[in-house]
This record gives C-alpha cells, sequence and structure tokens, in this order.
C-alpha cells in the first residue's frame, strides 16, 4: 500500500500531507512532481493545500493541464482513491473530478480557523471510520471555499449521498453561523459519483494530532488505509 | 572601441549640488567618495553610494549606539551583522530570526508595502539555509475611531482604516501563499502613527547547525549566480526613500514601492534550498534594500575578495535599463550566489527544475572591489570596503528628551480617578478599545497553521511551534509600547524586553536570545537621537538582566510626517526554548473551580501609583490624558519571575498563565475567561484604598495571574517563596460569570458572554462603521 502526495510549484501543505500519512497513518508515501505523468504505482492520491502555480488566475485553473493531473484523472476512472483538501479541492473541481466549483469566500477575506464538521456519509473509502452525524473540529485556511453548485447537481449530491461534510455547531447543527465561506447548503466536502474521489476545504492533515488541536483528521487517512487493505 | 578601453574615470557624472541632494548625499559625504575613488565618480557609482550610504543601509547614525547592545552567549552561533541571527537550539538544531521594518513602503502603498516587508524578512532568513518555521509582525497605525479628547479628523480614521485593511491583506497574502504560518504578534493604534505607521515583520526559520550558509564570497575564479525573479525597475531608491522625512507629495513616491510575488518567494525558497543540498554553494545573499548593489559589495566585502559582473547577463523585465537603473533596483524575490566553479551546472539545474531564472552573471576576483560592467564597459570600480564599514559613521548630537507632559495627574482627572465609577463601565469601554479589543480580525485572515507545527497562534501569549523530530518547541513573542518610550524612552524599551520575555515564559519556555526593531524620528534632531541612545541603553540593560543577547534586528529611522515623528518605539522579538513541548502553558483559564493567584514580585513597592497610572491605556482610552511615568521595573524581580514560570511549568503544575499588561488586572482576568467560556471569583486588596480604580487598570509589570488545582496552592507558594517572588491567591475560577470584590466591595459582576462579546466583534465593527456605514462586507453580501 503507497500513498503518493502530488506537488505543485506553490504546493505548500505536501509536506504536511506526507508527515501525517508517515507518521501519524504509518504507510509508505511518496511525493510526485507536478510535471511527470508517472503515478509510480501509488494505491491512493492525495491533491494537496496550497497555491498551485501561485492561483493568481483562478485558484486550480492551470493546475488541471499538469502532466500528474491527466494521470490522476485516469487512475480516479479506474476506481483509484483520490482525497483533495483544500487547494486539491479546487483542482479536482476545475479537473471535472468533483462537480461544482470553489468561489471567493463570502466576507471576501482569507479566513484561517478551526471548524466542526458534521459527518453525513460513512459510505465512503474516506469517512468509514467515522460515525454518521459524527461532528469533528478539523481547521479550515482558505480565501476560495465557497462551495457552489447548480440545483441539479445538489439535487443529486444529497440524493445520492454524496455530501461527505456540512459545516456545523459543535452540537451538529447546519446554521448560517456555523457556515465561515458561504458554502450552498454549509457544503465542506463532496464525493465523485464512484465515490472513489473526495474534496473537501478543511484540512485533516492540521488536524491530526492533539497537539495541534485537534486529532479528527486522522480519521480519514486511517479511512483511506481501511478501505485499501480490504481491496 | 573595444570594451575595456572606455575607463571608468572618463564617465565622470556632472556633479552638481541638485544631484546630490537627490542622491541625499551631503558634499562632506560627496567628499568622502572623492577621496575613496580618487576621482569624480559616474552616475552609476554615485547612486550606488547613495544607496549604500544611506541611513537604511548603512546605519551611519545608530552604528555608534547599537554597539553597546550585548550579542554573545553559549547559544547565539551568528549575531548582528549577517542577513539574520543564529542560536543553537540542541539536538542539532539551530533557528535563525530577526525582526525588520517596512514603514515608509506602508505609509505610501500599504498592501505591497506590507507584503514586500514580509517577503524581504523571509529571505533574509532561507539565505542562511534556515527554513522559515514561522513569522509574527508588529503593527502600528493611526487612530481608527474617535476617543476621548481626540480631534483627529475624520478624513484622516478613513485614512486610518484604508492603511489598517491594507497593511494587514498585504501581510495575509503573502505568507499565506508563501506558506509559512503567522503567529500573530500586536496591532496597535495611537495618534503619532496617523502619518506614519510602522510594519515590523519577525520570521524564525530552522536549520542543521552543520548546514548554516553565510553572505560571504570566497574563491577567485568561483562564478557569481544570479537567481530568481528578473530585475525591473521597481523600487529604484526605495532605501533612500526609508531614509526621509515624509512631505506634502511622499506619495507620489508610489513607484519606489517593490511589487510583492510571494508565488515566486515560495519557488526560491525550494529551489534555494535544494541548490544548497548540492554542497556546490559558496555563499548566498538576498537581494533586499539596494537590491543587486548591496549584495554584491556585502559579499565581496565579508570574504575580502570582490565580484566582477556583467550586467548584460543579469535577467531584466524592461527593456533599455540602464547600469544605474539595474544596480538600484529592489525588484524582490531575487538572490546572488556564489559557486564552487566546475559546479555550477549542479546549481543551475536545480533553478530549471523549479521553473527560474539562473545565470552565471560574473565572478569572484582577487580584488576587494566591486566592478561592474554594462555592454563589457566598466561602469563602476569602488573599493568594497568604502561602501561597507567605511561607511560614514556619525556620532550624532545627543540632546536631551523630556516629553512634554505634566508628571503628576491634572488635578480634575485627580478628582475624577478618586470618585467612586461605575467599573463595570469601564472595563466594558477598555475591552472594545482598538489597542485591547480581540485581534480576531487580523488574526483569522492570516494562515496560521501550514506547516503543522503550531501549538499556540495568535491571541496566546506568545506563539509557539514544535520542532518535529524532537520534544523541543520554540516560543516567540513580540512587544513594544511606544507611549511609554516617548515618557521614558530608557524605561519604556526595558519594558519591551521585559515584557516579551515575560510573555515567552507564561508558556514555560525559557527565553535566550532577541532582536530588536528601533523605530524612530529624525535622527538630525538632537532630542530624537537623545531618545535612540536611551532606548538602546535600556534595551542592552534588560537583555543583559535577562539573558536574552541581541542577535540582529534593524533601526528605521525619519518616521516623520511633516515634522511630525512618532512616538519612539523599540519593538523587540524574544524567542524561547521549551524543553518538553507537552508541558506547553496556555493564557486562558481551563475550568471552573481552580485557584487563581497572582504571581509577582515580593514587595510591591510602587510609590508613584498615580504618575504610573498617567501612562496606561486607562488614562488614554477613558481619560483621554496622558501624563507622568511608565511603570517601575525592578529587573531582578522581573528575572526571577520568569525563572518561577519556567521552574512551575517544568513541574507541571500551571493550568494557565497570562500576563497583566494594557488594561491592567481588569482586563487580564476578563480575557483569560474568554476562550473556553470560564468565570472567576476574585477578591482583591488594596493596601491603600485612596483609588480603587489603580488597583484595577493599573499596568504595573513583572506580575502574572496564573491557576492551578487548589491542592497545588502550597507547592506554587513554595516554588514562588524558593525563586524571590510572591504569590498571592486571588480567588477560583467559577463557570460563566466574572466577579471582582476590591476591599469587600463587589467592583464587577458581570456574565463572561456579556464581556466577550464586546471584545470580540469591536476592531471589525471599528474598521467599518465610518467607512461603509454601520455592515461588515459579509454582512452587505448577505444583505
Amino acid at each position: 500500500m503507497k500513498f503518493g502526495v502530488l506537488v505543485f510549484p506553490g504546493s505548500n501543505c505536501d509536506r504536511d500531507t506526507y508527515n501525517v500519512i508517515a507518521e501519524l497513518a504509518h504507510q509508505p508515501v511518496t511525493f510526485l512532481w507536478h510535471d511527470s505523468e508517472n503515478l509510480e504505482n501509488c494505491d491512493a492520491i492525495v491533491v494537496p493545500g496550497g497555491f498551485a502555480y501561485g492561483d493568481y488566475l483562478r485558484t486550480g485553473a492551470i493546475a488541471r493541464f499538469s502532466p500528474v493531473m491527466q494521470s490522476v484523472q485516469k487512475f480516479a476512472a479506474d476506481g483509484g482513491l483520490v482525497l483533495g483538501i483544500c487547494n486539491g479541492f479546487q483542482i479536482l473541481c476545475e479537473s471535472g473530478l468533483l462537480p461544482g466549483a470553489l468561489m471567493r469566500n463570502q466576507g471576501l477575506k482569507y479566513i484561517c480557523k478551526q471548524v466542526h464538521l458534521r459527518t453525513e456519509t460513512t459510505h465512503t473509502p474516506f469517512t468509514q471510520r467515522l460515525t454518521k452525524g459524527q461532528v469533528v473540529k478539523i481547521p479550515i485556511g482558505h480565501m476560495e471555499g465557497n462551495y457552489f453548485c447548480d440545483e441539479a447537481t445538489l439535487a443529486a449530491l444529497e440524493g445520492e449521498d454524496r455530501i461527505a461534510f456540512r459545516y456545523a455547531t459543535s452540537a451538529g447543527e447546519i446554521t448560517t453561523e456555523a457556515n465561515p465561506n458561504g458554502s450552498i447548503g454549509n457544503i465542506a466536502g463532496v464525493l465523485n459519483e464512484g465515490r472513489n474521489v473526495l474534496g473537501m476545504m478543511p484540512h485533516p492533515d492540521r488536524s491530526s494530532e492533539a497537539l495541534l488541536g485537534s486529532s479528527d483528521g486522522l480519521a480519514i487517512f486511517e479511512s483511506m488505509v481501511t478501505a485499501l487493505a480490504a481491496r | 572601441m573595444k570594451p575595456d578601453s572606455l575607463p571608468v574615470a572618463s564617465q565622470s557624472a556632472t556633479v552638481t549640488p541638485e544631484l546630490l541632494a537627490q542622491h541625499n548625499i551631503t558634499p562632506e559625504e560627496y567628499q568622502r567618495i572623492l577621496s575613496a575613488l580618487g576621482r569624480t565618480p559616474s552616475l552609476t557609482e554615485l547612486g550606488i553610494y547613495s544607496v549604500m550610504w544611506s541611513e537604511h543601509c548603512s546605519y551611519k547614525s545608530s552604528r555608534v549606539h547599537l554597539k553597546r547592545l550585548p550579542t554573545k552567549s553559549d547559544r547565539v552561533i551568528q549575531g548582528p551583522g549577517e542577513n539574520a541571527g543564529i542560536i543553537d537550539v540542541g539536538d542539532g538544531w539551530a533557528c535563525a530570526f530577526k525582526i525588520e521594518s517596512h514603514n515608509h513602503p506602508s505609509y505610501i502603498e500599504p498592501f505591497q508595502g506590507a507584503t514586500t516587508g514580509v517577503g524581504g524578512i523571509l529571505r533574509d532568513i532561507f539565505t542562511m539555509g534556515a527554513r522559515p518555521l514561522a513569522i509574527m509582525d508588529s503593527l502600528r497605525f493611526g487612530p481608527i475611531v474617535h476617543e476621548t479628547n481626540d480631534d483627529t479628523p475624520d478624513e484622516l480614521i478613513r485614512k486610518n482604516h484604508s492603511i489598517t485593511e491594507g497593511v494587514v491583506s498585504g501581510v495575509a497574502s503573502y505568507g499565506n501563499c508563501f506558506g509559512v504560518p503567522n503567529l500573530g504578534g500586536e496591532t496597535k493604534f495611537e495618534n503619532c502613527y496617523s502619518g506614519n505607521p510602522l510594519v515590523n515583520a519577525f520570521a524564525l526559520g530552522m536549520v542543521r547547525r552543520e548546514e548554516i550558509f553565510y553572505g560571504k564570497a570566497s574563491g577567485i575564479g568561483n562564478p557569481v549566480i544570479y537567481v530568481g525573479a528578473k530585475t525591473g525597475r521597481d523600487g529604484i531608491h526605495g532605501a533612500t526613500m526609508a531614509s526621509e522625512e515624509f512631505k506634502e507629495g511622499s506619495e507620489q513616491k508610489r513607484p519606489n514601492v517593490q511589487v510583492g510575488d510571494p508565488f515566486m518567494e515560495k519557488l526560491l525558497l525550494e529551489a534555494c534550498l535544494e541548490a544548497m543540498q548540492t554542497g556546490a554553494v559558496v555563499g548566498i545573499q538576498d537581494m533586499g534594500a539596494a537590491g543587486l548593489t548591496c549584495s554584491t559589495c556585502e559579499m565581496g566585502a565579508r570574504g575580502g575578495v570582490g565580484l566582477d559582473v556583467e550586467l548584460d547577463l543579469v535577467p531584466q523585465r524592461a527593456t533599455g535599463m540602464t547600469a544605474y537603473e539595474i544596480m538600484l533596483s529592489e525588484s524582490q524575490e531575487r538572490m546572488l550566489l556564489v559557486a564552487e566553479k566546475g559546479r555550477e551546472r549542479e546549481i543551475l539545474s536545480v533553478f530549471e527544475k523549479w521553473g527560474l531564472d539562473g545565470v552565471i552573471v560574473g565572478e569572484v576576483i582577487g580584488e576587494n572591489r566591486l566592478r561592474i560592467r554594462h555592454h563589457g564597459v566598466i561602469v563602476a570600480d569602488i573599493p568594497n570596503t568604502s561602501l561597507t564599514d567605511d561607511a560614514p559613521l556619525y556620532h550624532r548630537p545627543v540632546g536631551t528628551w523630556k516629553a512634554p507632559v505634566p508628571l503628576d495627574p491634572p488635578a480634575d482627572v485627580l478628582a475624577q480617578l478618586k470618585n467612586n465609577r461605575d467599573y463595570i463601565e469601564d472595563l466594558k469601554t477598555l475591552l472594545s478599545s482598538a489597542n485591547i479589543c480581540s485581534k480576531r480580525w487580523v488574526h483569522e485572515q492570516y494562515d496560521s497553521m501550514v506547516q503543522t507545527n503550531t501549538v499556540q497562534g495568535p491571541g496566546q501569549e506568545a506563539g509557539v511551534m514544535r520542532i518535529k523530530g524532537t520534544k523541543r518547541a520554540l516560543a516567540m513573542a513580540l512587544d513594544g509600547n511606544g507611549r511609554w518610550a516617548y515618557l521614558d524612552p530608557r524605561l519604556g524599551a526595558m519594558h519591551a524586553v521585559a515584557e516579551s520575555a515575560r510573555k515567552v515564559a507564561c508558556t514555560g519556555s525559557v527565553p535566550v536570545a532577541a532582536t530588536n526593531c528601533l523605530n524612530f524620528g529624525n535622527p538630525e534632531k538632537p532630542e530624537i537621537m537623545a531618545q535612540l541612545s536611551a532606548a538602546i541603553d535600556g534595551i542592552a540593560e534588560a537583555c543583559t538582566a535577562l539573558g536574552t543577547p541581541i542577535t540582529g534586528g534593524n533601526v528605521s529611522l525619519y518616521n516623520e510626517t511633516r515634522g511630525e515623528g512618532i512616538y519612539p518605539t523599540p519593538v523587540v522579538g524574544i524567542v524561547g526554548i521549551l524543553e518538553d513541548v507537552s508541558k506547553a502553558v496556555r493564557a486562558d483559564f481551563k475550568k471552573a473551580g481552580d485557584a487563581v493567584l497572582l504571581l509577582s514580585a515580593p514587595v510591591v513597592t510602587r510609590t508613584d501609583l498615580q504618575r504610573e497610572f498617567g501612562s496606561s491605556e486607562y488614562a488614554k482610552t477613558i481619560l483621554g490624558v496622558l501624563w507622568g511615568t511608565p511603570p517601575s521595573l525592578d529587573l531582578t524581580h522581573e528575572a526571577a519571575l520568569q525563572k518561577c514560570l519556567i521552574t512551575l511549568s517544568e513541574e507541571g503544575v500551571l493550568c494557565s498563565a497570562r500576563d497583566i499588561s494594557d488594561g491592567g488586572i481588569a482586563v487580564a482576568l476578563a480575557e483569560a475567561c474568554f476562550a473556553n467560556s470560564v468565570g472567576a471569583m476574585i477578591t482583591l486588596t488594596n493596601p491603600r484604598d485612596t483609588m480603587p480604580l489603580c488597583a484595577l487598570f493599573e499596568e504595573g509589570a513583572t506580575r502574572v495571574i496564573v491557576t492551578c488545582a487548589t491542592s497545588d496552592v502550597e507547592r506554587i507558594q513554595s516554588v514562588a517563596g524558593k525563586s524571590g517572588c510572591a504569590a498571592t491567591p486571588l480567588g477560583v475560577t467559577a463557570a460563566r460569570k466574572l466577579d471582582i470584590r476590591l476591599n469587600g466591595q463587589v467592583v464587577v459582576s458581570e456574565q463572561v458572554a456579556d464581556l466577550r462579546q464586546v471584545w470580540a466583534g469591536a476592531l471589525e465593527s471599528m474598521l467599518y462603521s465610518e467607512v461603509h456605514g454601520s455592515q461588515t462586507p459579509d454582512a452587505m453580501l448577505r444583505s
């Protein structure tokens, strides 16, 4: 079982993600350079946070054209596990691997803080070690995290149980106050139709150790390990 | 004509008094240039001298005084004089850190001024081979709201809003994209900063002891390599601009402010660290103030060699740039390095991988000269040391300074102080004042968590970063109080050191080293030199007493607009080491039922409380009057208190520790309640019950509120006694309500949630109240 963490020029959570997989989930992991189509036989791919190619255009708009993303497209189509965190989520949306788009936060400012998420489904390789309705504390750090999709897509996401997390209060209520960025339906993370691709704005890589304020995010990496072991 | 056949001597500039004035060079300094060169300078040479001899680069007014600072200890690996100071932190790790100002550019163009301030200090860190671990900043702006007795025009308040907003988003934008956590720092507001905001950026990075790099050239024949962004016409004369006062029309200097590109800097970081790993890098220095000029002559001077550079080879963003422009450009995100001859390829291929320019532009020569060619012709040929070590050094007249305010409170104010007041209302006014209120609006715009090392981020006493792979952590804090330094520069500067170190000690960390940023007015005025000299004495004394040598920093003078100077503002950054990160102490009450104690000096001899109260936030915010002196400070007691805090944290008995600072004990108690919604029942006794107000809001130093399990109270008192401190029980933490009794009378009794509400949203509502009506952008979008 081997994880691959993509590295774009401007990625800055690549080392954080690598560290969690290697030191806390105790799995083999390697960096994959943006300029290569070779996924080095990885069993799961993580697209980390940061500012790929500087993101001076629209977030993720350039990254989708990188050689490595062409391979990730094929990898996902073949059922491979792909997790996109923050900028990674934006890149997966731009690549068409996930529906919808991430707009500028409603308050127009970058926001970095701890938030609470309610686990909406556990029927995924990414959340199977959580329980449905479980509230997890996982921080956000983004300028463009305001998730949007059209009504038909939203209906499909809801109907097909493809919303993984919603922003919630610590008691698990879905309220406007608990929504940090204006996302439609308080959506914090969504799945593709095949349920093998998850994109989420909050950072499980930053919440995998109690020392840093929360270890709730580790369950997402551990779920992936469990899912891969069962394959 | 053959390239070398036109001697630089024949390119003599027509030097007129106007030309010298434009270059901020005095007639005496010009005579020095003539004797250093033995001939008339070319225009390019004149430009090079003007930037290298500017106050910003040469420290010509401050150098003789800076020599009085303590700079050595067992931990100091690199003191002042390099791009950053370096200390040993154990387990083979060292840390590089420094604070630097970007005041002038941030007034002219707040967003870009702030971004390039952050970018500059980050390059200073990674040029030493260190990966930046954290940044913090100390920001000072003019008032953003009218306070008592404040007649700031509305127009200026609005301008201060936009400067505040621009600077904060600039800091955020650069640090977030670069990928370094910002642990907060200070954000203060005071009238004197209206025309002259202070943006002081601190950065700290980690490097293996054996992998430190220096800005020193060596090895005759070794290639000089230019890497990073292309050179454009931006920022020409930025260093000179930062060495003048602002006058009417200074806004037109906007083109002198550089533009930051954090993505480029991120690539430069990764490429430089990777290039250093090849082992083929001999020396490296960033191009900051005075750009290519500074890096070429300083690297040569440090190594006792020279650099011979052909400007045609320098990657350029604009066509037709002159040698003068290329040498003086302050385009950002550029580095100069010297490589081992024959191993150029190894380095250049790293920069190719990261998509960056990497070009051999010259070589190291044996003569200790800066030799610059353009189109093959030598356009500058200057002895290096005349630009660096032999730059002008001024013993400027040091006058006397006495703040033009009374020592004792005015009679009407004194009467007001002695009356009974609504203390809850006063407490709320302070909690919602610009200086004391929550800085959440600032801090949430900063990525404080990237790199996954942040154990304590913004809002705590100090930032605490774990060092991966070890049990250790580093703590860091910034502090300064311009108002105190204005009333007494020496004592005010001592407080900056003491409070910054105290904040670090509150987390349980041992303060080990310091960096300083000295923000002052025009040094040509003897009273300003008096402030600077006294402040340096104060820093020297406090740093010696607290065991925190200065390893570097920055002096920013000429902080004046239309002849009005800022308060003298020494800002001090302290770095501390925490041996066991799991023992880090936070500043917030943890839970109800813990004992609350005041840790302080054993005998509180506060003879001049009435005078000291005149320097408090209460006097500023609520009374609108300034008088008196800063609080007194006994450095022996301060050292004892900090040692006591560290011992208590090692023993694991502290549940929280919070420094008593702006707003006094009442504000400190309230703030300790907020994070976890824990209240407290507190009993204070005031031996001289003349002014209950002072007991609540005075800002005497060397005082910390700690909490512990009730069973540990005796233990704490015993440790305090042995350390030479006092630990006075004040009460217990309680559920949801803060009660303070003073001499038996209830003076504060309020729900924590109500106190928190006025504190939490105040900054946002001040910033958006007058500019955009009463709506925040968030509210505008929602409506």
